[in-house]
């Protein structure tokens, strides 16, 4: 079934009764071209672009869960493409370009939202630093505006402008930036990739990969053997147990990273912000609760929950910059597990395995990118070639020291 | 999180920095392969489950700790000195 207004209003007609699952409860088939392990948001978008960009259709996302159980679930829903390095810029443009159309392409209400993205500058220097990443944003052709303390007031009113620490000096300001929501990005490529033929498996855990050879072969799952031509990790949090079934180290930690909603209001902020003297930044949902979140905690961990100092870190910065926010009680809090790369970048690349592909290393940042992880995964898969846009992400690049150091928060060297 | 400081008993894992994986050695001496300093620098185990880790205790007794943590309960079930005590020395 095709959504539209006339859809809508049939089913409205017919008192919705009528409507049929998104997607199917596909149990696995014995063989498959690609197996997608990783029902996530860049699993789902990697077997959606696999069929509608190359023609592949014969492929399974497996996920040990349900879809969108995972990350994609679990972070704060921001979007944006103001990065400054050469190896990283193409490729969130890219993305910020796929979600502008996403909701076109897979016939699905994501409701994406771009209503700014403003990161805070503090200091004369970090106002230099953010002027020389709104020119390298500009130059690779993404919309960039530096704006003084006054712009931003007329913006966001109610910060503190007056006693801070820190006072506020200004912000880097992109427009296109935003919010999605993010269940529906999960959904939404499950859908538009089902319809295009791909399996979608849901409670079935990898327990083994099968390697003859140097090769790949298949995997051992909780639901059976499953045969695969090529077999790509898109399971950001846990890339590395998946690695050490193919005998592999990655340069990755898993660590735990905590966000937060607060009870609803009626609309108060209408962008993102990001606080420039700490690690906090803030948005508002649509149900209206404001969505915020800080530093990962800091110590290794598969756990999905945090503890509480880092919490009361990102309480203490939230107040800093915005006394009025404690008036508010947060109404719930969660942890996800990011695949912290040593740089901070991710990784799009071959495994020295023969039809083994990783997509992992997401750090902060994987939601925001994923229609292009998708994108370039499945370019990479199908031609096994990286996609322009993706050259940098090499997993050899720690060997070479073609290191992205971005922000320079990877795991290590302990910068947080 | 509370960690069992061998010298100042149970405190708040607040009072620690972490470090991570206890089990990399430094390569020993400037003939270390480029590989070997690769290998100790970036590549982890990152094991779901048992995991020995180094945490410092800045805010105790300045001690470098070995700590036993499942890192998908974040149990503890052990933290000792990281430097093992010299033979013959008081316990």
């Amino acid at each position: 079934m095709r959504y539209s207004v006339f859809s809508l209003l049939a089913q409205t007609l017919a008192g919705h009764k009528g409507w049929k699952p998104a997607w199917r409860d596909a149990a696995p088939k014995p063989e498959y071209d690609v197996l997608v392990i990783g029902g996530g948001g860049h699993g789902l978008a990697t077997a959606y672009y696999l069929a509608s960009q190359h023609g592949i259709s014969n492929v399974a996302v497996i996920e040990k869960g349900y879809i969108g159980s995972g990350n994609v679930g679990r972070n704060t829903t921001i979007i944006r493409s103001n990065y400054l390095l050469p190896g990283n810029t193409p490729f969130y443009e890219h993305s910020m370009k796929l979600w502008e159309g996403l909701e076109q392409d897979i016939n699905y209400n994501a409701m994406v939202s771009q209503r700014g993205v403003l990161n805070l500058y503090h200091s004369d220097a970090q106002r230099d630093a953010y002027a020389r990443r709104g020119n390298a944003m500009r130059l690779a052709g993404v919309d960039a505006e530096l704006l003084d303390r006054e712009q931003v007031r007329a913006m966001v009113p109610f910060f503190n402008y007056e006693t801070g620490r820190f006072p506020i000096q200004g912000g880097l300001l992109q427009r296109r930036g935003g919010s999605v929501r993010h269940d529906a990005v999960a959904w939404g490529y499950a859908r538009a990739a089902d319809q295009r033929g791909v399996d979608i498996v849901q409670n079935c855990e990898v327990t083994g990969l099968s390697i003859e050879n140097g090769r790949v072969t298949g995997v051992e799952t909780s639901r059976g053997p499953i045969k695969a031509k090529k077999i790509a990790l898109a399971v950001a949090g846990n890339s590395s147990r998946l690695a050490a079934m193919a005998g592999m180290r990655l340069p990755i930690e898993s660590h735990v990273l905590q966000a937060f909603v607060s009870e609803g209001v009626k609309p108060l902020i209408d962008t993102v912000v990001t606080y420039g003297a700490g690690h906090f930044y803030v948005s508002q949902s649509d149900k209206g609760g404001l969505v915020f979140g800080g530093d990962i905690d800091g110590y290794n961990s598969y756990a999905q929950r945090g503890n509480l100092p880092v919490i009361e870190d990102v309480m203490e910065s939230a107040m800093a910059l915005w006394p009025g926010i404690g008036r508010l009680r947060v109404l719930r809090h969660w942890g996800g597990i990011m695949d912290m790369s040593m740089d901070g970048s991710p990784i799009i690349d071959h495994t020295p395995i023969d039809g083994l592909y990783l997509n992992a290393g997401w750090c902060y940042g994987g939601f925001k990118a994923t229609p292009a992880s998708g994108w370039c995964f499945a370019h990479l898969i199908a031609r096994d070639e990286p996609h322009p846009v993706a050259t940098a992400f090499r997993l050899d690049r720690f060997t070479t020291g073609r290191v992205i150091d971005e922000k320079g928060v990877g795991a290590q060297p302990n910068l947080h | 999180m509370r960690i069992p400081c061998p010298h100042c008993g149970a405190r708040d894992a607040q009072e620690f920095t972490y470090l991570g994986d206890a089990n990399p050695k430094r390569p020993d001496g400037m003939e270390a392969t480029e590989a070997a300093m690769f290998d100790y620098v970036y590549q982890r185990d990152n094991p779901a489950g048992r995991f020995r880790e180094l945490w410092y205790h800045g805010a105790g007794c300045h001690a470098w700790l070995v700590v036993t943590r499942d890192t998908k309960t974040h149990a503890i079930e052990a933290a000792e000195p990281a430097k093992p005590t010299k033979a013959g020395a008081a316990a």
